[in-house]
Parts: C-alpha cells; sequence; structure tokens
C-alpha cells in the first residue's frame, strides 16, 4: 500500500521540493473519498483545505436562482483542486462536487499556511506551485470566454 | 354579554337555522356529498350528515355510518371554509378601453351574508390565522374582508377525534374558546339526543334567545366537557412544535427532504385542502374586440412548478424543494412573517395526500440529526 | 359603476404613455403620467409599480425616474416574455394601468453625510438610477459618489449620455465595464467587480447599493467586504415573480421575506444566509 510520503513524492505538483518539505506536508495530508453527488466544498464557506485529485472527476460550480448548478470546470485525476486557502479571505468562491467517486489527498490549508508564514522558502515554493496552476487556469477561462465555437452578432 | 350556558334538544335545535334565515344569512354547513362530507348550503337540520362519521388516515377517506343519528358525528373533510372567504376564483376587476382611454371598473356585487354551521375548534383557528395574514399586515385584502365582515358562526366542539387530527400539538383544540356566535356540544346516547349550547357574542345571544331551551344543569355541562376531552384523548398524532422555526431554518440540507421528495407528487392536495394556504395566482381575459377585459384571481400553490421564478427559470424546480418550501413555510417561517404557526392540527394534509405523507413524521424525522456529508468522506479508504 | 379611488393598491389606475425611448435592442424607458389629471404618487428611490397591460398581465417593474418628479414615472423594462413584450411595445397616447408604489426604498437617508457607492449589473441600474438623482439634486448632502456600472456588450449599456454627464459631476466617479468589448469600445472590459481597483473609495464612510443578476450581487457584496465595507452598509435589491405586489399571493417569499412588502431592497445582513441557499 503507497504511503501518503509516496504519493506526494510521485504527484508532478511536488516535484522538486526537498524530502523534508514533502515530510512537513504528509503531516497535512489525509486520504479521503467522496462519493459520487457530494459536494466537496460549496461557495461562501470557510477555505481550509486543497485536495490532490488520485481518481475520480471534480466538477466547479456555481448557481444562479433560475438555473440547475453551472459547471464552469471539471478536474480529474492529477489535479489540484482549491486554492482560495492560500489568500484572504479564505473562502470557496465556488462550489466544488465529486462528479463521480472519487478519491483524493487532502491537504490542511490553514495547517499548511502557518508553515508558511514560519518558513518562507516553503512558502515561495508552495506559492510558485500554486501561480502555475492560477495561470494554466486563468488561460483556459479567458479561452473558455471567447466563445470560439459560438456566433457573435 | 353572553348569557349562560343552555341546553337544548335536537328538535328545539331545528329552529337554528330559520332564525339565522330570518336574519338574511345564508346558512352553510356540512352536507354528504360524493363520498364526503364537504360545506354546501344548508336549508334545514335534516341536510346535515346526520348518523354519519368520516374514518381517515394518512391518504385515506372513508364515510362509515354511525348506529346514532349525531348530526356532527365525524371532524374535517376536504372543504374548510376559506371556499368562501377566501374564493377560489374570483375577479379583481373588469376594464373598458375606447379610444385610448382605460377605465378600470369596480363593480363586483357584495357578497352574500353567510352564517357557517359546523365550525371546529381547528377551523376557528384557520380563519384566526387568515385574518391575521389577509387583514392583519400592511395591506388588507378587500375581498376576504368583504367577505369576512359579518360572518355568523355556529361552532361545534368535537367530541371525537380523527387518527390525523393534531389540533392538541398546535393548541387549536378541540375545545372551541373563541371567535363564535353560538357553540354546540352534541351528546347523544341511546335515549337522548341534545346539545350543550353557548353564546360568544352579543348576536349570538339575540339568536339563542329565539331558541326554545333550558338553563344547563352541571350534570350536563360535565358530561359536555368529558366529551371534548375524549376527544383529546383520541388525538394520536403530535408535532413538537418546540423551537420549530429554528428547526427548519437551521437544516435547509437535512436528507429527510431528499426522502420525502421521493414520495411527494407535486399534486398541491395539502394546499387546496389546508385551511390556511392562502397562494393565489391572476389571470387576465380580453374579448376579441379588445374593448373588454378582466383580471381573475385563482387558487395557486407553491408546489407548481413555475410558482416561483426570475427571468430564466423557475427558482424551485426539484420537488424537495418545493416540499421545502411549503413546510418550512406552513411551520416555521409563517412565525416570521404573522408571529404565529400557519398549521392548526387538522390533519387534511395527511389525509387527503395520494401518497400518505405525514407532516407530523416529517417533523419528526427532521429532528433526528443529520450525519455530515463531510464527516462520511473523511477516511481511510 | 365605482371608480377607482387615487392609490388604492388593489386596482391599476390609468396612466398615459408620454414617451418611449430605445434604450438598447431589447429595452425601452417609458415615461407615464396619471390620466385625466389625477394624482400623482410619489415614491422613494428602489420602489416598484405594478404595471397593467390591457387584457395581457401586470408586471412588476422598479421606478427609475426623478423622485422630486413624482407625476413622470418612469419605467426601464426589457423584453423578454408576452407581457414585456407588450408593454414596450406601447406608442405616446397609449394606456396602461398602474398600481403602486410598493416595497421598501434604498436607504438615502442614512446615507446622508456619507460616501454612495452604486455598483449595478446589467438592467440593474434601472432601480439605482434615482438614487443617484437624489444625491446629484441634494449634492451638498451627500459625500463622494462612485458608480459601477456593468453590462454584457457596449450596445447593452443603458443611460449612457447620462452617464457621461454624472461623470462629470462634483466628486463623482463614473466607471463603466462590459463583458465583451467588441472592435470599438476602448474603455474597460471585464466583470464589474474588475472595477474596484479603480474606485477611490472610502469605506468606514460609505454606504454601497447594489443591484444586479444575484450572482453578480454576491461577487459584488464579497469584493465590498474585502475593501472594508461593513457588511451593515450593504444593500441589495432582490427580485422575485409578483403577482398581487401587497404580500398575499405568496410568490415572491425568499425565506421569511416577502419581496414585494418586506423588499426588494434589503440589508445585504438579512440576505447574506438566505443567498446561499439553493432552490431556497
Amino acid at each position: 500500500m503507497e504511503t501518503l510520503e509516496h504519493i506526494l513524492a510521485e504527484h508532478p505538483f511536488f516535484t522538486g521540493l526537498e524530502s523534508y518539505y514533502t515530510s512537513l506536508l504528509v503531516g497535512c495530508a489525509a486520504n479521503v473519498r467522496f462519493n459520487a453527488g457530494t459536494y466537496i466544498f460549496k461557495e461562501g464557506e470557510e477555505a481550509n483545505e486543497f485536495y490532490v485529485i488520485r481518481a475520480g472527476k471534480v466538477a466547479l460550480e456555481i448557481f444562479a436562482p433560475q438555473r440547475k448548478p453551472i459547471i464552469l470546470a471539471t478536474l480529474g485525476e492529477g489535479e489540484i483542486l482549491g486554492w482560495s486557502w492560500l489568500l484572504p479571505p479564505y473562502q470557496w468562491k465556488f462550489h466544488a462536487r465529486a462528479v463521480e467517486d472519487t478519491r483524493a489527498l487532502a491537504l490542511d490549508g490553514k495547517c499548511l499556511r502557518e508553515k508558511c508564514e514560519q518558513n518562507h522558502d516553503l512558502g515561495y515554493e508552495v506559492l510558485k506551485r500554486f501561480c502555475q496552476i492560477v495561470e494554466h487556469r486563468l488561460e483556459a477561462t479567458r479561452l473558455q470566454l471567447l466563445d470560439v465555437y459560438g456566433s457573435r452578432g | 354579554m353572553a348569557s349562560g350556558k343552555k341546553t337544548l334538544t335536537v328538535q328545539q335545535l331545528e329552529g337554528l337555522i330559520p332564525a339565522l334565515q330570518r336574519r338574511a344569512y345564508q346558512v352553510v354547513g356540512p352536507v354528504v356529498r360524493e363520498g364526503a362530507i364537504v360545506y354546501d348550503v344548508v336549508e334545514k337540520l335534516a341536510d346535515l350528515p346526520a348518523g354519519w362519521t368520516d374514518e381517515q388516515a394518512p391518504g385515506r377517506y372513508r364515510l362509515q355510518r354511525r348506529n346514532d343519528q349525531a348530526l356532527f358525528g365525524y371532524v374535517v373533510g376536504p372543504h374548510s371554509w376559506k371556499k368562501y372567504l377566501h374564493p377560489a376564483e374570483i375577479r379583481l376587476f373588469a376594464a373598458e378601453r375606447q379610444d385610448g382611454t382605460l377605465r378600470i371598473l369596480n363593480n363586483a356585487p357584495p357578497p352574500p351574508r353567510r352564517a357557517f354551521l359546523g365550525v371546529r375548534a381547528c377551523e376557528l383557528a384557520a380563519i384566526a390565522v387568515q385574518d391575521r395574514v389577509l387583514q392583519g399586515d400592511r395591506y388588507r385584502d378587500p375581498i376576504y374582508s368583504a367577505r369576512r365582515k359579518g360572518i355568523f358562526i355556529v361552532a361545534v366542539n368535537c367530541t371525537q377525534a380523527a387518527s390525523t387530527c393534531f389540533c392538541t400539538s398546535m393548541k387549536t383544540g378541540p375545545q372551541v374558546e373563541r371567535g363564535f356566535d353560538l357553540a354546540l356540544t352534541e351528546l347523544v346516547g341511546p335515549e337522548k339526543h341534545q346539545f350543550l349550547i353557548e353564546a360568544g357574542s352579543d348576536a349570538g345571544a339575540e339568536v339563542l334567545a329565539e331558541l326554545e331551551s333550558v338553563p344547563a344543569s352541571p350534570e350536563i355541562c360535565a358530561e359536555a366537557k368529558a366529551a371534548v376531552e375524549g376527544a383529546a384523548a383520541q388525538i394520536q398524532r403530535h408535532m413538537d412544535t418546540t423551537n420549530i422555526r429554528d428547526l427548519l431554518s437551521q437544516n435547509f440540507d437535512h436528507p429527510r427532504w431528499d426522502n420525502v421528495a421521493q414520495r411527494c407528487l407535486t399534486c398541491a392536495n395539502c394546499t387546496m385542502v389546508c385551511p390556511t394556504c392562502f397562494c393565489t395566482t391572476v389571470e387576465d381575459v380580453s374579448d376579441l374586440t379588445g374593448t373588454h377585459a378582466e383580471r381573475w384571481r385563482k387558487w395557486d400553490s407553491c408546489f407548481s412548478q413555475s410558482f416561483s421564478y426570475i427571468h430564466g427559470g423557475s427558482v424551485r424546480s426539484s420537488t424537495k424543494s418545493r416540499y421545502r418550501q411549503w413546510m418550512t413555510h406552513k411551520l416555521g417561517s409563517w412565525i416570521d412573517q404573522f408571529g404565529g404557526s400557519g398549521c392548526v392540527g387538522c390533519g387534511r394534509c395527511i389525509t387527503w395526500c395520494p401518497v400518505g405523507i405525514d407532516i407530523t413524521e416529517e417533523v419528526r424525522a427532521i429532528r433526528e440529526p443529520a450525519a455530515s456529508p463531510k464527516e462520511n468522506s473523511h477516511g481511510n479508504p | 359603476m365605482a371608480t377607482v379611488a387615487a392609490n388604492d393598491p388593489m386596482l391599476p389606475q390609468p396612466h398615459r404613455v408620454r414617451q418611449v425611448v430605445k434604450e438598447t435592442p431589447d429595452t425601452f424607458t417609458l415615461t407615464l403620467e396619471p390620466s385625466d389629471g389625477a394624482g400623482s404618487s410619489p415614491f422613494r428611490p428602489g420602489q416598484f409599480s405594478m404595471l397593467w397591460v390591457f387584457g395581457v398581465g401586470e408586471l412588476p417593474i422598479s421606478i427609475s425616474g426623478h423622485p422630486a418628479e413624482p407625476d413622470r414615472l418612469v419605467y426601464t423594462v426589457r423584453s423578454v416574455g408576452s407581457a414585456t413584450h407588450a408593454f414596450v411595445g406601447h406608442e405616446a397616447g397609449d394606456s396602461v394601468g398602474v398600481r403602486g408604489p410598493f416595497g421598501t426604498g434604498w436607504p438615502v437617508e442614512a446615507a446622508r453625510g456619507r460616501d454612495v457607492i452604486i455598483v449595478a449589473g446589467g438592467i440593474g441600474l434601472a432601480p439605482l438610477r434615482p438614487v443617484i438623482y437624489e444625491v446629484l439634486h441634494n449634492r451638498n448632502d451627500y459625500g463622494r459618489l462612485v458608480v459601477l456600472y456593468g453590462a454584457r456588450s457596449p450596445r447593452d449599456l443603458l443611460y449612457r449620455k447620462e452617464l457621461a454627464a454624472w461623470a462629470r459631476q462634483r466628486d463623482t466617479q463614473v466607471l463603466v465595464t462590459v463583458d465583451y468589448g467588441g472592435l470599438s469600445w476602448r474603455g474597460h472590459v471585464g466583470v464589474v467587480t474588475t472595477l474596484f481597483k479603480y474606485a477611490r473609495l472610502h469605506p468606514a464612510r460609505s454606504v454601497a447599493m447594489v443591484c444586479g443578476p444575484e450572482i453578480m450581487m454576491r461577487f459584488v457584496t464579497r469584493e465590498l467586504e474585502t475593501h472594508g465595507l461593513a457588511r451593515a452598509d450593504i444593500y441589495l435589491s432582490m427580485e422575485r415573480n409578483m403577482k398581487c405586489a401587497v404580500g398575499f399571493c405568496g410568490h415572491c417569499q425568499y425565506g421569511p421575506h416577502f419581496i414585494c412588502k418586506d423588499g426588494p431592497v434589503f440589508p445585504y445582513e438579512q440576505m447574506r444566509p438566505l443567498l446561499e441557499k439553493y432552490e431556497l
């Protein structure tokens, strides 16, 4: 059976992290699973953790009162879910719902925030990695907005 | 004001309806029709469901023959007095448009002067609830007010309970306390058939004075009291209303809502039979020439798909959200809005639900703490 | 035959259409005045009327005119269905029934002496325009005025000339953005929350009034809080379908509130626990 340390070390997100930091992260990590249809977090809730998806699929959703929840993006195996834990006001901006049965590694964001405050080198490594994720998502979102397939009047 | 309690025989009670008719009241009361006891115009005591009783259970209503000729030996049926006070269909106004000029015509005929015969304690409470909603807030509904004014109420104390009744939990019965002109308690036995009668207003006392009666003996009073207590003792269903408003507003995501949603058909029966439900919709009609138009108001139900919407769609698409809205409103947010519960414990919603959803059972289930989904999912694989 | 008493909340009072202005391809502003010299209905900014289209239906529409001119009732309406379509199809001289005004208004009194932040999305600017009129009409009674307005595209912007005129007023900042700029738009592009970085705000002495789609209001209130506004200083205008506007038909209920009489303007504090409830 894989240890958490092993899972973390193998994951591309954590590649290049010193083993000392990986151990630190392991201390903040736990295996979790969500049945299909469960909400992992909801808009407005306090954001205190993030997830490394190991299997399954998660949808980022928002709801308007007159429609069923709108899926903004889907995340699958290997992807990182959640960065609102990193910056104030530490509040989820969207819902995250497991579309399929999903297994993930949950990392205690609150704990990690504190560790990053104490150890700025760790903080820099974490921020660098999250910046990359945010950049990818932003680029993708902008392209999505272009509605390249739709007709425009 | 009110005269003391009197006793009269069923023969002497025959004089009641004529006394009301002499005062130009149209008397409406319980009659048997199509296998149920409903409210309709009654001309004489013989029109009442003498010798009938009702057997009620979740999703079930049957009339049965009694072994006596009791006039009020049943509880409440699918009709409530809101059919007269808050009519199912009514024209709000008519309008004419000629040469670009619009004229609104407010020329509805005055409603008939009515006497309600056979109003139960829970129904008196329901009328008081609707009084608060439709007359006691920022605006007064002129249609309700016109119909409510001058109603003569002959209340009846229940001497039996149906299995779906829970007035005792809602503190609305079975004893009639206030809001009536006359109140009857029927005492029927092998050798006798009489009524304890009391006036609750000057108008009631005046009518009572026209009937043959004798002062009620302490024995009769005690017998009547025991009969009503007997009804309370027959109550099988209970609703714990402790902190119910907070309970419901704090359990928006309780899994029980999913559970009831699998049973509920959103048929809206409950809202039609509920004596306090007041929601309506409007419909505009005009003639082919476009010179005459009317606006009509009709009963509506929060169970209808597009009851609540904004541009783009309904805000309560799912059955779950609509059932939750109805129950939370009736038992919880009604208290915020009007200072008291919207439920009077009459049990009609339980009896007339085709799948037998029991609102008292749903409350009990919501009181069970729900396991948080997070707790369930955090753990080792 | 009984005629309608002035301001009877139950029966429409005949009004005549004075003017119809096309704001955008699907949005029109109609100015109404009482027929036959009947009385006017003073209103508070944020209130709405029920506009009855003969034989078609009634529409709850925010009043978007000047509160100091109660006998010129102005309504900006977007044509989205048969009733709104019929309404915007009126011409000058036609008759329309009006009931009202109804509902709670924006906290213009509480905002006296303070900065006023208006955040509007799409047609949400219409219910807020009377506040802007009120503030500019009584300029010395208020502090800074900041108007942040976002629409889908340049074609969908309302009151463009007025926006430019307001921007020129003393101690007033007007920022406009669109989601899609198109070819000739030289202004901001992005959602309305992106305007906050350009707004000059003094949060401690500000009152914010927000109107737009619910998603937009959720994000804007979050942004206002991030910028230091107290929750108690934020107000929203909510919307649901209405049949009666007087708290009897039951349709506009939102949690324990009737939007027609407890709203449509609500303190954010009251709305906050409800906004996150899906299918409330």
